[in-house]
């Protein structure tokens, strides 16, 4: 878990470029899918981005063991689309309530392509960007408070250390005869009590690292960066592979004619 | 490029007169009416009794302490250089003791630059800075770990954040270096690391230094002065020492040969000073086996999934035997990183083993069956009591008296052991206190008379004597050999040699060397 808070030695292409850059370039892609239901759109983005993965450096192998979860839940969700949407087309499938048609069937795979095109960018985002850089793109050059964005980096630390401590103090829990076991409410009184320590924990430690960040000099009005955010002509090409992305997408789906906004 | 502005550092001068303060929501100040002076360059060792306000009076010079708006109270004044401290952003570094929150970011290098970015300076002269503040804290030679700029934090031992913070600290260029028990979280190795590079860094720059901590020996030679705190509110007016608030003020040997019986009663470990303790009796080498670890191998992980996969965790130590019987103490010992407590902790059923198998005696399990880590929570209770590191872990409740009875109420009797528990433990004063607002030493005591009130035949405990005065120390120490010469088996890890002599029984030894390592690739690509 606090491993995943930097990027383990991965040194692709894409790790090179301003976040904010690969911040819009994403952001380009999501706003255009989040716009029609057609399954051609989505497809089209689908490919694209797996043909940057390299460039991430991002496996298929990696995708399965980070994302399972976000994969399944598209599967699922495309379909029960396909069964429970009003049927239009030949009908294909049909067993009393649930039922399979061409349409339905069209539909549930454009939703379930559709999460995939939305959640991919994000996961090549988090791949190939430092959560420090992140931090530095954003008070730099997108100008948002540095007090607040070199907070959250703090805090985001102490995430992973508070995982661990979800797991000390759940032994120690148990020490004491307090169990996992019982019935439901019973359970949920210990995870409760078991929540209530950690926050304490959590509390304690976020004082004492603001203590630590106040003594270090934080807070003041000016401050220097160590680290500078820049622009390359390798962010100009991101933020462009986002918009061909982007635009690439529309146009096959125009142009196949299964273009339809999401509110017609 | 090293040493190009080493010569920039200005050593601070501290002056308080009549200075108290007073946390929002207290009725008692921590510390009131001092009258201290350091001149630039002292080199200073702050003792006292615990609430003598050492910790308010470090962060009041740090600049962090309270804010205008909340209802605090400062009294007299206390002044860096003539000014007071919160004006002059930069010119005090602190360490505190956790070294868990004394690392801001992600990467070293970042790290070590996040405190001259806050104070405005130009960034080739951070990075200058940074080189040299980790070369002087020796985290950049090989024995120190060989670290580069971007070497992740969270990888780091304890007594290497430290060292990080100090950098931190050091790119500073402060001239008040204030350290708030800065080894006390750490083993030997750790401490020695740290108290070394705070010399070496002292000797270069100049910088004056405050250090508060329980442990003289570490420090008396580095430091040039020692000053004893009065024992808070009882300080103003009484006026015994050279200023009021401050008991005695000299330099190191003085003050210790003219205190020594005091500051003994008040549990502060003077060099060459063991305290007392009851000695064990009957030590019977062929007791009763309770329990046995089998070829073990240990985690703190679970077995992740990965997809479909099932992928079992890394073992942090492999192929640990080990024998504990009835009656008699069995100490772990070893570096960090070696898995002394991941193993105690498997030991007494609260992880899965990865490998290898925990079996406990019939005269232990009394039919709730052979692996402790499948027994439930009441019949782990009244048979293997585990004390963590830290005793906040184990609170429950919200009173002494409750947590004590906590684990004879969920075992269906009466807390017939309760009261000669409090009274043994010197606790029966605080049975209405809320836990978490006890001291550090209660804190420790009510945490072993918690999981003794349920009546284990063994007992393990993580790290017991950690950060305690020498006082808690006797008397756990004592307590302990009385147990165990009662027949209950004390497992214990600690790197504290004096605590195991008392102890007696048998040393396992762990060392990290024979770390298995397989699919380390496999897990590093995650």
């Amino acid at each position: 878990m606090r491993n995943q808070l930097n990027l383990g030695g991965n040194h692709a292409l894409l790790t090179k470029a301003n976040p904010l850059a690969k911040f819009v370039a994403v952001f380009l892609i999501s706003l255009v899918l989040a716009l029609s239901i057609d399954w051609v759109s989505a497809s089209t983005a689908i490919v694209a981005e797996l043909a940057l993965f390299p460039l991430a450096g991002l496996t298929l192998r990696l995708l399965w063991q980070r994302a399972w979860p976000l994969i399944i839940a598209a599967a699922i969700g495309g379909w029960s689309t396909a069964i429970v949407a009003a049927d239009s087309g030949a009908v294909l499938l049909d067993v009393g309530l649930w039922s399979i048609s061409e349409g339905s069937l069209e539909l549930g795979l454009g939703f379930m392509l559709r999460g995939l095109a939305i959640a991919l960018p994000a996961i090549l985002l988090m791949t190939c960007t430092d959560p420090t850089d992140l931090a530095d793109a954003l008070a730099q050059k997108a100008k948002l408070p540095h007090r607040f964005v070199l907070g959250s980096l703090a805090a985001m630390r102490l995430v992973g250390l508070m995982a661990e401590e979800w797991q000390t103090i759940g032994m120690a829990r148990r020490a004491r005869g307090v169990g996992s076991q019982g019935n439901p409410f019973q359970r949920l009184k210990a995870t409760l009590g078991q929540s209530f320590g950690l926050l304490v924990q959590a509390v304690r430690r976020a004082s004492r690292l603001a203590v630590t960040m106040e003594a270090r000099g934080f807070g003041g009005g000016r401050r220097t960066w160590a680290r500078e955010s820049t622009y390359s002509l390798l962010d100009a090409w991101v933020v462009l592979g986002g918009l061909l992305i982007a635009a690439g997408a529309v146009l096959t789906a125009v142009g196949a004619g299964t273009w339809s906004f999401v509110w017609r | 490029m090293p040493s190009t502005t080493s010569g920039t550092v200005r050593p601070a001068a501290i002056s308080a007169e009549g200075w108290g303060w007073r946390h929002a929501g207290r009725v008692q100040p921590a510390i009131q009416g001092l009258d201290l002076r350091i001149e630039p360059g002292e080199r200073v060792l702050l003792l006292g009794p615990s609430g003598a306000g050492k910790s308010t009076l470090l962060h009041a010079l740090a600049g962090v302490l309270g804010d205008e708006e909340d209802d605090s109270d400062e009294t007299g004044s206390l002044l860096i250089d003539g000014a007071t401290p919160r004006e002059q952003r930069g010119r005090a570094g602190l360490m505190q003791q956790d070294p868990e929150t004394q690392v801001v970011l992600s990467r070293v290098g970042d790290d070590v630059a996040f405190g001259a970015e806050n104070l405005a300076v130009p960034r080739d002269e951070i990075w200058a800075r940074v080189h040299e503040a980790l070369d002087d804290v020796g985290l950049r030679t090989a024995a120190g770990g060989g670290l580069a700029l971007d070497h992740p934090t969270a990888a780091l031992s304890g007594g290497q954040k430290q060292r990080l913070a100090l950098a931190g600290i050091l790119a500073m260029r402060p001239g008040l270096i204030l350290l708030d028990e800065p080894t006390a979280n750490l083993d030997p190795a750790g401490v020695l690391e740290v108290r070394d590079a705070v010399n070496r860094c002292l000797d270069k720059t100049g910088a004056t230094l405050v250090v508060v901590e329980h442990r003289v020996s570490v420090w008396k030679d580095v430091v040039d002065r020692i000053v004893v705190l009065q024992p808070g509110s009882a300080g103003a007016g009484s006026g015994t020492g050279p200023g009021t608030g401050v008991l005695l003020d000299g330099p190191p040997d003085k003050v210790l040969s003219e205190a020594r019986s005091m500051l003994m009663a008040a549990g502060v470990w003077v060099p060459g000073y063991v305290p007392a303790t009851r000695g064990r009796s009957n030590e019977t080498p062929a007791a009763q086996l309770l329990l046995a670890a089998q070829d073990l191998s240990v985690s703190r992980e679970k077995p992740r999934r990965k997809g479909f996969k099932t992928i079992p965790p890394i073992p942090v130590q492999t192929g640990i035997s080990a024998q504990v019987r009835a009656g008699q103490a069995l100490t772990i010992t070893g570096p960090n990183g070696a898995g002394k407590s991941t193993f105690a902790l498997t030991l007494a059923g609260l992880l899965a083993p990865v490998d290898g198998k925990v079996s406990a005696a019939v005269e232990l399990s009394e039919g709730a069956g052979i692996d402790p880590f499948r027994w439930k929570a009441d019949q782990l209770i009244s048979r293997i009591g585990t004390v963590f590191q830290e005793p906040e872990h184990q609170f429950v409740t919200g009173k002494v008296l409750d947590e004590l009875m906590f684990g004879p109420k969920h075992l269906g009797h009466g807390g017939e052991r309760v009261d000669e528990l409090l009274e043994r433990l010197r606790l029966t004063h605080l049975v209405d206190a809320n836990p978490y607002t006890l001291s550090g030493g209660e804190k420790r005591r009510l945490s072993v008379a918690t999981v003794l009130a349920a009546h284990p035949k063994i007992l393990v405990l993580d790290e017991p004597t950690f950060g305690q005065d020498a006082n808690t120390w006797a008397e756990l120490a004592s307590f302990l050999s009385e147990l165990l010469d009662a027949g209950t088996a004390v497992v214990s890890v600690t790197h504290d040699q004096e605590f195991s002599a008392v102890l007696g029984g048998t040393e396992l030894r762990l060392d990290p060397a024979n770390r298995a390592q397989p699919d380390r690739q496999e897990a590093g690509a995650v």
